[in-house]
């Protein structure tokens, strides 16, 4: 914080409105539930690593639901995993964001017609905030997500209700 | 050893469980056993001096789509450096075959697919449950007469 620190070097006021204060700061610390399921799950660990840097933006890889603000779903959502992810989603504190990554998890990708297995879109258990269409989504796409996703924040408010 | 002098060695063996054996035209040389010798079969594969097949590389369950399931073992042998194929064929109304997980115990999860996804019942298998699918999952997916079910668990299953 050097910059600020020369403009207020005594203790000042800042003016802001509460909403927008909380949406500044629920929105700069989206902290990630890693749900790599399949290989979706490596371009978002590729976009976690150096190069693209998630860390920028707040988002911290987290191993349970319990402190995680936004699961991103990466990957083919089997029956069988489905019934884990509604309940990892039910063990996140609200409020609580989905990203679904990839084409499997957005609609069932190229399981679509002969997938027995595969859940035809995350959506049909949980409801999903932003979808990023790829199969699998470059590391750009998901960081564009990710930016869709802090939109959505920052237009809430904690006063109004939102539609 | 040649699939041919395999094949013979075999057959004076054991006669008349040796069904059918096919060399020429094929990629994979391959016998085809009755599934009541089978394990003695592949006991006598993997210990005979001369045949040492000794690793079992692939183990695949099949529906031919004509009322008969097939299990088909792809078999090597490390020390010889040969191959052979070793296929089954059940009715689809009793598919039972002997387990062959005392003989290489790779067999193990092999058979426990198969069973999961052709449902073909290895007798004598120490744990044969579901391995992929779940275990409340109705029917046997790779079979051909096999229909995705509306409904999993309440949730939509087709698109």
């Amino acid at each position: 914080m050097g910059l600020l620190d020369k403009q207020f070097n005594n203790s000042n006021v800042i003016i802001t409105s509460l909403d927008n204060l909380l949406n500044w700061a629920r929105l700069s610390s989206l902290w990630q539930m890693q749900f790599g399921l399949a290989c979706c799950a490596i371009e978002m660990m590729a976009t976690a690593a150096s190069h693209y840097d998630f860390d920028r933006f707040g988002v911290i890889p987290r191993a349970t639901p319990r402190q995680s603000d936004v699961m991103i779903v990466a990957g083919t959502v089997t029956l069988k995993m489905a019934s884990r992810i509604k309940r990892l989603y039910d063990q996140m504190s609200e409020p609580r964001y989905v990203i679904s990554m990839g084409s499997c998890s957005n609609c069932g990708g190229p399981y679509w017609e002969h997938g027995y297995h595969v859940l035809k879109g995350v959506d049909r258990v949980i409801p999903v905030d932003v979808y990023v269409p790829g199969c699998p989504p470059r590391p750009e796409a998901l960081m564009e997500g990710l930016i869709k996703l802090q939109e959505k924040i920052r237009n809430e408010s904690r006063v109004k209700k939102t539609a | 050893m040649t699939p041919q002098e395999l094949s013979e060695k075999l057959k004076t063996k054991f006669g008349k469980a040796v069904i059918e054996v096919k060399i020429n035209g094929v990629l994979n040389p391959y016998v085809k056993v009755f599934p009541a010798k089978l394990k003695d079969v592949a006991f006598f594969l993997r210990d005979d001096a001369d045949l040492q097949f000794d690793y079992l590389m692939c183990l695949s369950g099949i529906d031919y789509g004509k009322g008969t399931l097939g299990v088909v073992y792809h078999l090597f042998s490390m020390s010889k450096r040969h191959k052979i194929t070793v296929k089954v064929e059940v009715p689809v109304d009793k598919p039972e075959v002997p387990s062959v997980t005392e003989v290489w115990h790779s067999a193990n999860w092999h058979e426990r697919e198969a069973y999961d996804l052709v449902g073909i019942v290895f007798t004598g298998h120490p744990d044969l449950r579901r391995i992929l699918c779940p275990d409340d999952y109705p029917g046997h997916p790779l079979r051909k007469d096999f229909k995705v079910p509306e409904f999993y668990q309440g949730m939509k299953v087709p698109y």
